[in-house]
């Protein structure tokens, strides 16, 4: 019983943490995420030589791809990738990523 | 309350999950619902993994697929240039059986019966499915070269477009050509498996032969107007890299390859003659694709439904990878064809236990080639899915290309090459 208490507390702090998230199904936006495993590993949990995203905190996630985009962070190729998202999607994947184990 | 502490309660669920993997691995079968993958390339590999992952080990998963590893095509280029070995290109499906518990079948599907649900493999073994997942790949158009339909010439002229014993066949053939000899290539009309994948190889090719056999020449014989892929940066790597060894010439169209003189004939232009000849014939659906029914597009790709890769002619059973008519903009990769595998694996979940479909599924495309041993050109694009069109469109303002060929993206492309291997097969 304190447990469900607890979870759905949670639930409620998270849904208004991610804004325009919440509306998004939580699958859904694991299905987001899982578009960014390719190079950056199945929950974000990255083989050697990519940046691994798990457990990263959402903040400094967003912060990089908001870098990306505006271009004040140089790369490769993820400013052009970071373009195809919107804050919000960023946002809410940003969110799963710092929820799994790194 | 610390959102860390919901994070744990929340993660109870996938470690009773874990736990259910191994009494699943120890008595397989059970009443779940059962689904049946076809291929275990980038498409179907990637697919039954997360159907196990995100039913929560609930779905029961039966791969076919009759390779006995899963041999890599991006980075086979890199074989046939011989910077890579077949070793670095093969990868086990042990961790699929082992950590995902899918039941691989080592066999091929011979027949699919989608009013009664049932898959014939070549063994005559039958299975159950209540969803089918095709990921066949491309097989070659029948006819495009009637010369290779002689004793052996198929065996001569090769393709060397699935990764497997063509890739390393292709690479021994160059290796045992005198110096001073002609490698020539075609590339077939668009759409086909991989569009930069041609030029990639006549570099790798040339290469080779700056290094080793510096008198002979890579000639590309493209049915296209013009470089399909890339184009811009691949030339200027045949300009800077490469100049006096590859000679690029358009709009060829090959009607047919006489394998004993290793010659290419064209509807227009003068034969070709070559020291190695490596002939790419257009492409379709992979057989049981078509032999099924689903090849809906000019008998030739299956269209689907992209919020779930259901085709869109038999109920039951999706598509993925190279066998689908592609949305605009949409490439025949390995890299699409494990987004896709993920987005029905998503969709197919959702549809056995009645929950809802993503509505709006968004997906990235990134593809490395190398235009050396080290140096490496991309392209980039961002998918999306539009409501209105129902298909995938790329979102404008976003993608593009290296602004030049660099080591650093040599390195990101093969470490892109270790984690598309573990996200699709580990």
């Amino acid at each position: 019983m304190k447990q469900t208490l607890i979870a759905g507390m949670a639930m409620g702090l998270m849904a208004a943490s991610l804004g325009a998230a919440a509306q998004t199904a939580p699958e859904h936006v694991r299905s987001w995420a899982a578009g960014c495993a390719n190079c950056h590993g199945t929950n974000g949990q990255a083989q050697p030589g990519m940046a691994a995203l798990a457990g990263v905190p959402a903040a400094a996630t967003v912060a990089k791809m908001q870098a990306y985009k505006s271009g004040a962070l140089p790369a490769t190729l993820m400013h052009q990738i970071a373009k195809g998202y919107s804050d919000e999607q960023i946002q809410a994947i940003a969110a799963y990523f710092a929820a799994q184990k790194n | 309350m610390k959102r860390r502490q919901w994070i744990q309660t929340a993660s109870a669920g996938s470690v009773l999950g874990s736990l259910g993997l191994l009494s699943g691995c120890a008595t397989p079968g059970g009443a779940g619902p059962k689904v049946v993958v076809v291929g275990g390339g980038y498409g179907g590999a990637t697919a039954a993994k997360y159907v196990r992952m995100w039913s929560d080990y609930g779905i029961d998963v039966t791969l076919v697929e009759p390779s006995a590893a899963f041999v890599s095509c991006p980075i086979s280029n890199l074989v046939v240039g011989g910077s890579k070995t077949m070793a670095d290109i093969t990868v086990s499906y042990d961790n699929l059986v082992r950590r995902h518990g899918v039941k691989w079948v080592q066999d091929r599907v011979t027949q699919v019966d989608p009013d009664k649900r049932i898959v014939t493999l070549a063994s005559g073994a039958t299975l159950p499915y209540d969803r089918l997942i095709m990921s066949p790949g491309v097989d070659f158009m029948p006819g495009s070269a009637p010369g290779l339909a002689k004793s052996g010439a198929a065996e001569k002229v090769l393709h060397a477009w699935k990764g497997g014993p063509q890739t390393l066949a292709l690479r021994q053939q160059l290796q045992a050509m005198p110096d001073g000899g002609v490698f020539a290539m075609n590339v077939p009309l668009a759409p086909y498996r991989c569009p930069p994948g041609p030029y990639e190889r006549a570099c790798q090719v040339a290469h080779y032969f700056s290094q080793a056999k510096p008198k002979s020449k890579v000639l590309i014989l493209d049915e296209n107007e013009d470089v399909t892929s890339k184009g811009p940066l691949f030339k200027k790597a045949w300009a800077d890299r490469y100049k006096g060894i590859i000679e690029y010439r358009p709009r060829h169209k090959v009607i047919d390859v006489d394998a004993a003189t290793n010659t290419f004939k064209f509807d227009f232009n003068d034969d070709v003659k070559a020291s190695v000849a490596n002939y790419i014939p257009p492409m379709r659906a992979g057989d049981i694709a078509v032999k099924t029914g689903l090849a809906t597009a000019n008998q030739r790709w299956c269209e689907v439904d992209f919020l779930t890769f259901e085709s869109v002619a038999v109920k039951n059973i999706h598509v993925l990878g190279d066998s689908i008519q592609i949305a605009p903009a949409m490439p025949k990769s390995g890299h699409m064809a494990n987004q896709h595998g993920k987005t029905c694996a998503a969709a197919v979940v959702a549809l056995l236990t009645g929950k809802q479909v993503n509505p709006l599924p968004i997906y990235n495309n990134t593809c490395y080639s190398f235009v050396s041993d080290q140096d490496v050109i991309h392209v980039a694009s961002v998918h999306r899915y539009d409501a209105d069109k129902k298909t995938m469109l790329t979102v404008p303002g976003s993608g593009g290309v290296s602004t030049a060929a660099n080591a650093l993206e040599g390195q990101y492309a093969l470490a892109w090459a270790r984690n598309i291997w573990a996200d699709s097969l580990a």
